[in-house]
């Protein structure tokens, strides 16, 4: 017999046998097992992808550093960014929209609950392929193990010629596997947000939540779809004789950067859509108003979805595109500039006139407003195309995405585990040590990211395993180096607090944060079934109404 | 719930003055950035300075550039003090009454008006945008333009002049540009293995030498001197070693060094051995010194290696020591070069750097 909810320490269903309570856990179906699978899988690859990164920084604290070899320099920089955006943020990003939506929407799990497992089986089996390389890649002399063609794995590098051995092929086929994973969550997503809301939740009384991650999914699918095409054209090229990316015999290098940036510019979004979702929820509840214009913060995540499709080669601009081609991609990654500006200050409006509690789970979503206002900064700089001509592939792009993906999606990640936390596992996590966290990542962050951006002002390029003195960079790339040390000892101090907080934190009981979404109507942790009855909603905040029924949201909305 | 307790209200405070010190480093990048370029119109303390322009592009460039920072600035500055004063204003005070605030769900006018004026700000941008991509994209070479063209290899550049009947490596030499009567350097940009970019940030943005897509660039250094750069599009193992220096002369010089690169190789017969051990193993194969058998085309053109600074595409200063070094075994100044190691004894050695000491 399957037991779907987690646990506890102490409880009757922790007696059982560690074998059968294993199995449950391989065979489950249940969105809420599948959520924390796949968030937990993400969290151990985040710890992997951030000993790579600390090992980058370390060769690069000064100059001539010879800690470890260009070889190895080169698959530390392609593992870090392949590993953290496939198999770090889109797999918890994936987690989290399976634990919660069915909840969110009053529905008793996903669409497709096999589906489900088997996406996540799919992600969980191409990350282990993409680090099997470490072991099994070795073909002619040299060839190496770990792929080191970087995150983009530019043709003709990939090609035979330029990459011998099996490496680069285990970097194709983990993300073939766990493309076919995201696929299918994206599917499911879409099927139970369009068909299994509560009774009296249209679409536009669902929470932002499961708007987001509706126009997430959908990205999802267009964009994953080119890479996968990619994929197989390289490896068509690489075994079968083809020569799409063959230049040697008239194929074309750009072409595979189309298709890879058609996937890689809507990737980004997939990324920090999420995000988005994550401070939508968080940040009513602490600022105690609703979200400030809901149907408008709707309409510019459908526009961004829309626009992102538009923009990918500003990644290209450096390729010799005409200057129509440049002029387009300017417009283009301009004008999606103004919806996420939008939701900057609807976010604004939210906290204005409010009653602001400092709460671990704002703290980190405040300090995303103010980092991600930085990064749409800095990316405006970058569509204005000749800037990009110096900023391109140098560390001002590096200190770019950093700060969306790190100031950006990781605090409201981190804001994301502390408020949904309680309710997954029915326990407080200590506010002292979350304070602790979020002080040492800011100070880390800042140190490491902030100065970051001057290297690439100053001519310094990516991806080199070593510099020159006397350019200006030595400076700042010691500072970089440090902050990193501030950034690992926040995670370390946020996944001991993880820990602690399971075994010992304060009962959360169903409502800690007073809050006013459908998963706080229910137990901690949720039972099985989700609901005792199925809810039926009159408002975007079902629980204020019950909260305060002489005053209820749908005389409002 | 409840009453806001003493630990949060001290965090409140701490919390200003991070948010301070954010402010600090975010004026810093911004404004830092234009200090250094004022500072750096004589005396760069960085060579690699994008602030510091020294040719039309690079200018035009910078000009854009400050115009851009300007605007996202200013936006920056006022978006961040809303936000500083929503969290310190509308924070929950300690004699919280416990009721909820005024509960607003949005307002049109407010979102018109943070929709239109970022579209015209955007319309602004690209306007800005638009005249500075057809200032660089759309000049065409004037009669008196130098031709280039710059191949790049793994791990190192090859710089042809077709008109001047010149072929050399790694160390481009142009004339001087005045910006009276300019004569730029016109550069198409080839490549025959992977992907690699030319980026001279003093001289111009970077453009990227693609195999089967040849690309143009142009640049008209305005001050002599020598400008650095490196190769910016990830090439493979050694590509954080592919340095790119570029020598800007007088007229007169130029036209000198163009005359010595013409010239086949000087012959001496007291380094024959020497001679004899280059043109008699595999470094023919790679390697073209003109006038001679050694034609290969693999690695670079030393029929002049001695009027070069530095080996290796700049990862070594040009000396008998290190030009002894390399030959004997190159993964010890450039781990994965592609050139191999000879495998010579140390008598061979010797004979070999004095030959090719004499191609100046």
């Amino acid at each position: 017999m399957s037991t779907d909810a987690i646990a506890l320490p102490g409880t009757e269903l922790a007696s059982q046998p560690f074998v059968a309570r294993l199995h449950d856990w391989v065979t489950t179906v249940d969105h809420k097992r599948l959520g924390i699978l796949y968030i937990t899988f993400s969290l151990l690859f985040l710890l992997i992808a951030g000993v790579e990164a600390m090992l980058i920084r370390i060769q690069l604290i000064r100059p001539h550093n010879d800690f470890v070899s260009p070889q190895v320099f080169n698959r530390l920089f392609t593992m870090h960014g392949t590993t953290m955006i496939f198999f770090v943020i889109m797999p918890v990003m994936f987690g989290f929209a399976n634990y919660l939506i069915p909840l969110m929407i009053g529905a008793r799990d996903m669409a497709f609950p096999r589906l489900n497992a088997f996406s996540f089986w799919m992600t969980a089996f191409g990350g282990l392929l993409l680090y099997f390389s470490l072991a099994g890649a070795n073909g002619l002399y040299g060839a190496g193990n770990a792929p080191d063609v970087g995150w983009f794995a530019y043709a003709p590098l990939t090609s035979q010629t330029f990459s011998i051995g099996h490496s680069t092929d285990f970097w194709i086929l983990a993300l073939l596997v766990s493309g076919f994973g995201s696929i299918g969550t994206a599917v499911n997503i879409i099927a139970t947000v369009l068909c299994m809301r509560c009774p009296g939740m249209t679409l536009a009384k669902m929470p932002l939540f499961a708007w987001l991650n509706l126009v997430m999914a959908g990205l999802v699918i267009l964009a994953v779809s080119p890479l996968t095409a990619a994929q197989i054209m390289l490896l068509v090229d690489r075994y079968l004789g083809g020569h799409f990316f063959d230049t040697q015999a008239g194929g074309s290098a750009v072409i595979w950067m189309h298709f890879f940036w058609v996937f890689g510019h809507p990737e980004v979004y997939v990324l920090v859509i999420p995000a988005f979702a994550f401070a939508s929820e968080i940040i009513p509840v602490f600022s105690r108003k609703p979200i400030f214009g809901y149907s408008v913060m709707v309409a510019a995540t459908i526009a961004i979805g829309f626009i992102s499709m538009s923009v990918w080669a500003h990644h290209m601009f450096t390729v010799g595109m005409s200057s129509a081609a440049n002029n387009f991609f300017v417009i283009s990654t301009m004008a999606i500039a103004v919806p996420t500006g939008i939701k900057i200050f609807n976010w604004l409006a939210t906290m204005w006139g409010g009653k602001i509690e400092f709460k671990t789970p704002m703290l980190f979503c405040i300090a995303f407003l103010f980092q991600f206002l930085i990064a749409g900064l800095t990316g405006i700089m970058q569509g204005a195309a000749p800037f990009d001509w110096h900023l391109g592939n140098s560390y001002f792009v590096v200190a770019h995405f950093h700060y969306v993906i790190v100031g950006g999606i990781l605090f409201t990640l981190f804001g994301a585990f502390y408020y949904w936390f309680p309710k997954m596992s029915g326990k407080m996590c200590s506010e002292a040590l979350g304070k602790l966290h979020f002080w040492l990542f800011i100070i880390g962050f800042h140190l490491t990211f902030d100065f970051m951006h001057i290297p690439g002002l100053l001519g310094m390029p990516r991806r080199i395993y070593t510099y020159e003195p006397g350019r200006g960079w030595d400076t700042w790339n010691f500072i970089v180096t440090i902050g990193v040390f501030f950034q690992a000892a926040g995670i370390l101090v946020f996944l001991g607090n993880l820990i602690w907080s399971y075994f010992r934190g304060k009962a959360a009981g169903s409502d800690p944060w007073d809050a006013w979404t459908l998963e706080w109507s229910t137990n901690s942790p949720p039972p099985a079934y989700n609901f005792a009855s199925r809810p039926v909603v009159k408002s975007r905040r079902p629980l204020w109404d019950f909260k305060h029924p002489a005053d209820p949201d749908w005389n409002y909305e | 719930m409840g009453a806001i307790s003493r630990t949060e209200g001290i965090k409140l405070r701490s919390r200003g003055s991070i948010s301070g010190r954010l402010l600090g480093s975010r004026i810093f990048v911004c404004f830092g950035g234009a200090a250094l370029a004022f500072a750096d119109q004589t005396q760069p303390s960085s060579p690699t300075n994008i602030f510091a322009p020294a040719s039309t592009p690079a200018k035009s460039i910078f000009g854009l550039s400050l115009f851009v920072l300007a605007v996202t600035g200013a936006i920056f500055l006022v978006v961040f003090a809303l936000l500083l004063y929503s969290i310190v204003r509308f924070r929950k005070k300690r004699n919280d009454d416990g009721r909820e605030p005024p509960q607003v769900y949005g307002s049109n006018q407010v979102e018109m008006a943070w929709t239109i004026i970022p579209i015209l700000i955007v319309v602004a941008l690209f306007m800005a945008t638009a005249r500075v991509i057809a200032l660089v994209q759309k000049t065409s070479p004037p009669g008196n333009a130098i031709a280039v063209t710059a191949i790049g290899h793994q791990f190192w550049w090859e710089y042809r002049y077709p008109q001047l009947g010149v072929v050399t490596a790694n160390e481009l030499h142009l004339p001087v540009s005045d910006p009276v009567h300019p004569t730029p350097t016109f550069i198409t940009l080839l490549s025959t293995d992977t992907d690699h970019s030319f980026w001279v940030p003093r001289l111009g943005g970077k453009t990227d030498l693609i195999p089967n897509h040849p690309n143009t660039m142009w640049i008209d250094p305005q001050e002599t001197g020598v400008y650095l750069g490196q190769c910016a599009q990830y090439c493979g193992i050694q590509h954080a070693k592919m340095l790119l220096r570029v020598y800007v002369q007088s007229k007169d010089d130029f036209d000198l060094w163009i005359r010595q690169q013409r010239q086949p190789a000087f012959v001496n017969d007291a380094i024959a051995q020497g001679q004899r051990i280059f043109e008699t193993t595999a470094c023919i194969n790679c390697h073209t010194v003109s006038g001679t058998v050694a034609n290969g085309r693999f690695g670079p053109d030393l029929t002049h290696l001695m009027s070069r600074d530095t080996i290796a595409a700049g990862a070594a200063r040009n000396t008998p020591e290190n030009l002894r070094l390399w030959i004997r075994n190159p993964n010890t100044i450039k781990p994965g070069s592609l050139m191999p190691a000879m495998q010579l004894d140390e008598r061979e050695l010797d004979a070999l750097t004095a030959y090719l000491e004499t191609l100046r």
